[in-house]
């Protein structure tokens, strides 16, 4: 039986269908006979790891691949989506992870863009029918901003709405949840529940398991190119959000369990007279234009002590970490590690020292995306003995070491020569990670060490990061994710507006102080 | 230093700058909508030698001005439909795409005309000059600006229909699409592939123009190497007006003034040396660089190849 009939019987008709659909590139197979139907009224969730094969699919159904083998049925015929023009016209809408607006053009423009050439673009139509999409789903955009001035949730809406205005059936939504804030979240939830009333059919991709819970419809699960199991609708109902959640865990993991980023923390004491490891005093940076500055930041950090800084993104936890790492230039304060003074000292002499720093911008200053996996586990050290001998280059010695950094940080790499930018984020993470606790390392600053990750990789991360701590390490952690820093630290101090606002014992009633400190009540 | 600033001084002068200008602004223009769409149009010498060249065989064996001009733009698309194919439809490295069809033409060109025309350099008849009404009576400004050949008009009327088409139109977006975010404009159902390439072709074809201009109406011969970097400074000029066709107007004309300050010092007997003067242009380019070009924000996708669904 196929699945088309299979849904003819539950009254729904489907708008698109896949049948036995395998997609290969060189040396993988992104997608293995992947069965899918997409009804109309529906939010189809696809829940998978990074690499499960998700944005494959999604590039099958938008015209931009071709499947290797298996069909693709749209309104039951048997259809080969040939390009993005053919899948725009069969009514199929995608809004990808990676923005697809023009950000020197305005809003009104983008959504113009893809008009026949030798036409006139027809502004007052384009006004008129944003003025009624926007009425009737409660979605306001400004038609004559300029892309690159809107937020990321604001440029998600307008490429939403580029969907409707093409009169999609289907609409796609790739990852659209990373980006977002967790209000921006919920509103995306919302709309998606008024547009499938309205008959849409929606596929949601992301891989994070409340998400898929709370807005799905009907749930398939991908794992390494093979959908591994579906949640129809009937079970959907049936089960609550902890059921949904375990069920999906299941068919993930092939192992019960309750929400696994969940994980009970041992409390340590630490004792009042330790010496603090990293003493940071009256740190300050000017303010510019585009970023905060820092007032004032004074904490200590103890040997294997875990300092969580919470806040709302953005209120200069990237600033704080940069001014450590020496990257930026401070007005006034003190660092000191282990008792040294690291005052004035540049970002290769606090490395040395043993201070370190892992970005939160894994590709843009994190990894040199051409370069091999190898080199840029050095990156760090190009220039130093044993890897380089007189300017030069210890290919033998670098090879050697890389491979073993590549075992022991469990790297998923098709060899020690790939390209690091053609790895996923969870991968090129494990190898940021191994360059900063090489030889020497005291204090490690994490600036939002599970950003984008899947759960595995995060919760492989967040593992390494206490293993750093319990190793007698002081370690920094900034993060924006509240219930990461309340499983793993011992203290959490809260940043608004440059400054540190309070600083909690990680125990008891710790979450509420810190939401209180967050959002500008005392503790 | 006598006559330096007087009347018939000053409206060769500017008589010559508008005529010196015009190839580069027909280049400019051209090379400011292939950068607009993303390709670096590194061949458009080559574009503009091999127009001057069969811009000026077409005038010569018709007899026609008219029928040069045509033949000189259909030399340049066709320079521009190999470039198409090799750098935009195959993604080949546009750079070295261009540097290659310069030098080629250049060479081709030369040893073409040595062929034809051994030693000897005919020459056309002058070309017909159309004066505007009332325009062209003014002083100075009269016979300097408003008695130049039709050609000339064109190109200027070209600055304006170019904002119309970059501001007004549905193709002015998608090609700015194509040069900023070609995979926006492809998910949206344009070929970026197509639009590229009809940019590319209008490079070519305005090229070619400028070359037979510069050939038929500004030296009335064609000689080889006679484009002597007009391709090169027009794409100077693309890149110091950012997508504004109107600084390619100001900068065109700037340039002209320079080149034809050449003519006009020796005219007026000031003594100094030609090399000299002849370097000018190339100075102004790097003054108007430093002063102009530090900032300018070209588009995201220049000089990238588009693939479909590569990252």
């Amino acid at each position: 039986m196929t699945s088309s009939s299979l849904s003819a019987a539950n009254g729904k008709p489907d708008i698109v269908t896949l049948e036995r659909v395998t997609k290969r590139f060189p040396g993988i197979v992104a997608n293995n006979s992947v069965d899918l139907s997409i009804r109309a009224g529906e939010v189809h969730v696809l829940l998978g790891e990074n690499g499960a094969g998700k944005s494959t699919l999604i590039g099958m159904l938008s015209g931009l691949q071709q499947p290797s083998e298996g069909r693709i049925l749209v309104d039951g015929v048997p259809t080969a989506i040939a390009s993005p023009r053919h899948a725009l016209a069969l009514g199929i809408g995608t809004v990808f992870q990676h923005m697809m607006l023009v950000p020197t053009l305005t809003v009104a423009e983008n959504l113009l863009v893809g008009g026949p050439w030798w036409q006139r673009p027809k502004a007052e139509e384009l006004e008129a029918r944003v003025a009624e999409i926007s009425r009737t789903l409660g979605i306001g955009v400004n038609l004559h901003a300029k892309v690159s001035e809107l937020s990321l949730g604001e440029q998600q809406q307008v490429e939403i709405l580029r969907a409707l205005l093409r009169n999609s059936r289907l609409l796609i939504l790739d990852e659209s949840t990373s980006m977002l804030t967790p209000k921006g979240i919920d509103d995306l939830g919302a709309l998606m529940r008024r547009l499938v009333e309205q008959g849409l059919a929606i596929v949601f991709i992301t891989h994070k398991l409340k998400e898929a819970a709370g807005f799905g419809d009907r749930i398939s699960v991908l794992k390494l190119g093979r959908k591994v199991g579906e949640i129809t609708p009937e079970r959907l109902r049936a089960l609550s959000e902890d059921e949904i959640i375990a069920q999906i865990v299941e068919l993930m993991f092939g192992k019960k369990e309750s929400d696994p980023e969940e994980q009970a923390r041992v409390a340590r004491a630490f004792s009042a007279e330790t010496t603090p490891l990293l003493q940071v005093r009256d740190l300050a940076v000017p303010a510019t234009a585009t970023a905060p500055g820092l007032a004032s930041i004074s904490f200590d950090i103890r040997p294997g002590e875990l300092l969580g800084i919470a806040g709302i993104d953005g209120n200069g936890q990237k600033q704080l970490a940069e001014a450590l790492a020496g990257q930026l230039e401070t007005s006034g304060g003190s660092v000191r590690l282990a008792g040294e003074n690291l005052d004035g000292l540049g970002v290769g002499s606090r490395r040395e020292k043993g201070l370190r720093y892992l970005t939160d911008d894994r590709l843009g200053e994190g990894t040199v995306g051409t370069f091999p996996v190898s080199i840029n586990f050095f990156l760090k050290q190009i220039g130093t003995s044993p890897f380089w001998r007189k300017g030069v280059e210890q290919r033998q010695e670098i090879d050697r070491r890389a491979g073993e950094l590549v075992r022991e940080y469990d790297v998923r790499t098709p060899s020690i020569k790939t390209p690091i930018g053609r790895l996923s984020g969870g991968n090129i993470q494990k190898i940021l990670i191994a360059r900063e606790l090489a030889e020497g390392v005291k204090a490690v600053i994490f600036n939002k060490p599970t950003y984008g990750l899947d759960l595995a990789n995060t919760l492989a991360t967040r593992q390494r990061v206490r293993d750093v701590a319990a190793s007698g390490m002081a370690v920094l952690l900034i993060s924006t994710d509240l219930e990461e820093l309340l499983s793993m630290c011992d203290r959490i101090a809260v940043m608004s507006g440059g400054a540190l606002v309070g600083t909690v014992e990680n125990s008891g009633d710790a979450r509420t102080k810190v939401g209180r400190l967050m959002i500008g009540l005392a503790a | 230093m006598t006559g330096l600033f007087d009347e018939v001084f000053l409206a060769a002068l500017l008589f010559g700058a508008v005529t010196a200008a015009v190839p580069l602004l027909l280049a400019g223009l051209g090379e400011q909508m292939s950068e607009k769409a993303g390709v670096l149009n590194i061949g458009i010498e080559g574009m503009m030698i091999l127009g001057a060249y069969l811009g000026f065989l077409g005038a010569y064996y018709s007899g026609s001005l008219w029928l040069g001009f045509l033949a000189g733009a259909l030399g340049g698309m066709a320079v521009a439909a190999v470039m198409a194919l090799l750098c935009v439809r195959l993604g080949l490295n546009q750079i070295v795409i261009g540097i290659a069809l310069t030098l080629g033409l250049e060479g081709l060109t030369a040893l073409l005309h040595h062929f034809q025309f051994s030693r000897s350099y005919p020459r056309l008849p002058a070309a017909d000059k159309t004066a505007i009404p009332l325009l062209a009576d003014i002083p100075v400004l009269g016979p300097a600006l408003f008695q130049h050949h039709l050609v000339v008009y064109f190109a200027v009327a070209l600055v304006f229909v170019m904002i119309y088409i970059y501001r007004r139109t549905q193709l002015g977006l998608n090609l700015q699409a194509a040069g900023d975010k070609p995979a926006a404009l492809d998910v949206a159902g344009i070929d970026v592939i197509r639009t590229r390439t009809i940019a590319v072709l209008t490079t070519g074809a305005l090229a070619g123009l400028g070359g037979a201009y510069l050939a038929n109406v500004g030296a009335g011969i064609f000689i080889p190497f006679i484009t002597n970097g007009a391709g090169f400074l027009g794409i100077v000029l693309a890149m110091l007006a950012r997508g504004r066709p109107l600084w390619v107007l100001f900068g065109a004309l700037l340039f002209g003034v320079c080149l034809s300050l050449t003519t006009a010092m020796q005219v007026a007997g000031i003594n100094m040396p030609t090399d000299i003067i002849q370097m000018l242009p190339f100075l102004a380019v790097m003054i108007m660089l430093v002063l102009f070009g530090r900032k300018a924000s070209l588009p995201a996708a220049l000089g990238m190849p588009y693939e479909r669904g590569a990252r």
